[in-house]
């Protein structure tokens, strides 16, 4: 047995971090003995809450039943049909993803490929985590046109920034994403490349002093500046 | 540890991992996918005691958990045509879903100020209401508590901390002094027993 397997119940009860809950969520698409196991162990922990059971104040049913009144149930998943759901990778459970890729994604620009954390448990963290982790990680989501989320955690203490894609489409032939970090000036500044699929990128370029992050479609080799609108942007707070 | 006497009457037969009405439970999911408040209603009353439960242990705050609570059954009401009986009970997938929000809260930056990590104080409480999951939970929580003591004293630690505590199995790690690596396969050895314990279906 393999090491990821082992995360299998830190899985089942919400104990990675986003990294490690990324790629095993990858792992998950391809490893039917790991499903199997994660819905057993989400149902035993599922039964665990039992013992801390208590009921919420009365109140509180109210208020959830008047806002259910004014909200639409959205429709099941039927072929053929994309419907946008609220940060959908982290809310399914086996994320229907790509078999290919194992972790990541063109390297130039900077953009760097990260080992799989459980290859060696004792050695350091990978430069990724090194910011995901960080003390002031924040993460920053933003819709891809595809519907899926593309996210950004940045430590400004670092720094630097990573951009984190679940199942992102390959980019058009010929066609690379770029990434890019606009800098106070307003400039945008090649911070990496990526195709699509699952990717981690740590991106290229000072994400301390940068006021906000995006990803555009440029011809294979990348692009000085920005030749077409950005796929997805995302705004830094506190920059 | 054991609050549970007091309970006057326990659902009939099933003691499976959902207590009694677990079929019952995905029709009312069926139900409320279809717009049905009533439905909904129900589904609420049956499962608010273990949602909110689980959210306060995590969230400790009891106004954060309130909002955390609602914030899943919106999710649940808005979400539950994509519950899939093929892949899991209706009751795993609702916990599933208020634990992973109950834990995002606790992990953002500003909720980890306000949060009290004396976790070994948090007494346990079962409540003494007379609804009918006040008795299922109650006789689960009884049943619970026996297979939690079958662990391992490192495996019912790390267990806790991770799922009660929303601690990472990196932090449960560093904070039980066991080298990293450690944690995750305590939890999951820790879980495989319970669930074997608990005659939990796979």
């Amino acid at each position: 047995m393999s090491d990821i397997h082992a995360l299998s119940g830190a899985y089942a009860v919400d104990a990675l971090d986003d990294i490690e809950r990324h790629l095993f969520e990858k792992h998950l698409a391809t490893c039917a003995d790991c499903r199997a196991e994660v819905a057993g162990l989400q149902e035993t922990a599922a039964v665990l809450a039992a013992a801390v059971a208590t009921p919420p104040p009365p109140a509180l049913k109210d208020r959830i039943m008047a806002e259910v009144a004014t909200v639409r149930p959205l429709p099941p998943e039927v072929p053929g049909r994309h419907v946008d759901e609220e940060r959908p990778s982290r809310r399914r459970w086996f994320p229907s993803l790509v078999a290919a890729a194992a972790a990541v994604a063109v390297i130039g620009g900077g953009a760097v490929v990260i080992t799989q954390p459980w290859d060696d448990e004792t050695t350091q963290l990978s430069a990724t985590a090194q910011v995901t982790q960080a003390s002031d990680a924040a993460t920053i989501s933003a819709d891809l046109p595809d519907g899926s989320t593309a996210r950004i955690v940045r430590s400004a203490s670092r720094g630097q920034a990573v951009l984190l894609a679940d199942d992102m489409p390959e980019a058009p032939a010929g066609k690379v994403y770029q990434l890019w970090l606009q800098a106070p000036s307003g400039d945008m500044l090649p911070a990496g490349l990526m195709n699509g699929g699952d990717a981690e990128v740590l991106l290229d370029g000072d994400a301390r002093t940068a006021t906000g992050a995006g990803i555009t479609v440029e011809p294979a080799g990348g692009s000085p500046a920005p030749t077409s609108d950005p796929v997805a942007l995302f705004a830094f707070e506190g920059a | 540890m054991d609050h549970v006497t007091g309970i006057a009457s326990v659902p009939s037969g099933d003691s499976s991992s959902e207590g009694a009405g677990a079929p019952a439970l995905a029709d009312l999911f069926r139900r409320a996918a279809r717009g049905d408040e009533s439905a909904f209603s129900a589904l609420y009353d049956a499962t608010a005691a273990r949602v909110h439960g689980l959210v306060l242990r995590v969230v400790r705050d009891p106004a954060q958990a309130e909002e955390v609570t609602q914030e899943t059954y919106l999710e649940v009401w808005r979400t539950s045509a994509r519950f899939d009986a093929d892949r899991g009970s209706a009751l795993s997938w609702l916990m599933t879903i208020a634990h992973r929000r109950a834990v995002d809260r606790v992990r953002s930056a500003e909720a980890a100020h306000r949060r009290d990590n004396n976790y070994h104080d948090q007494s346990e409480t079962v409540p003494h209401d007379s609804t009918a999951e006040a008795a299922a939970t109650a006789l689960e929580a009884t049943r619970v508590r026996r297979a939690m003591q079958s662990l391992t004293e490192i495996q019912r630690e790390a267990l806790e901390l991770a799922f009660f505590g929303g601690y990472t199995h990196t932090e449960v790690a560093s904070m039980l002094d066991v080298p990293i690596g450690t944690a995750k396969t305590r939890i999951r050895d820790g879980l495989i027993r319970l669930r074997d314990a608990l005659g939990v279906n796979q």
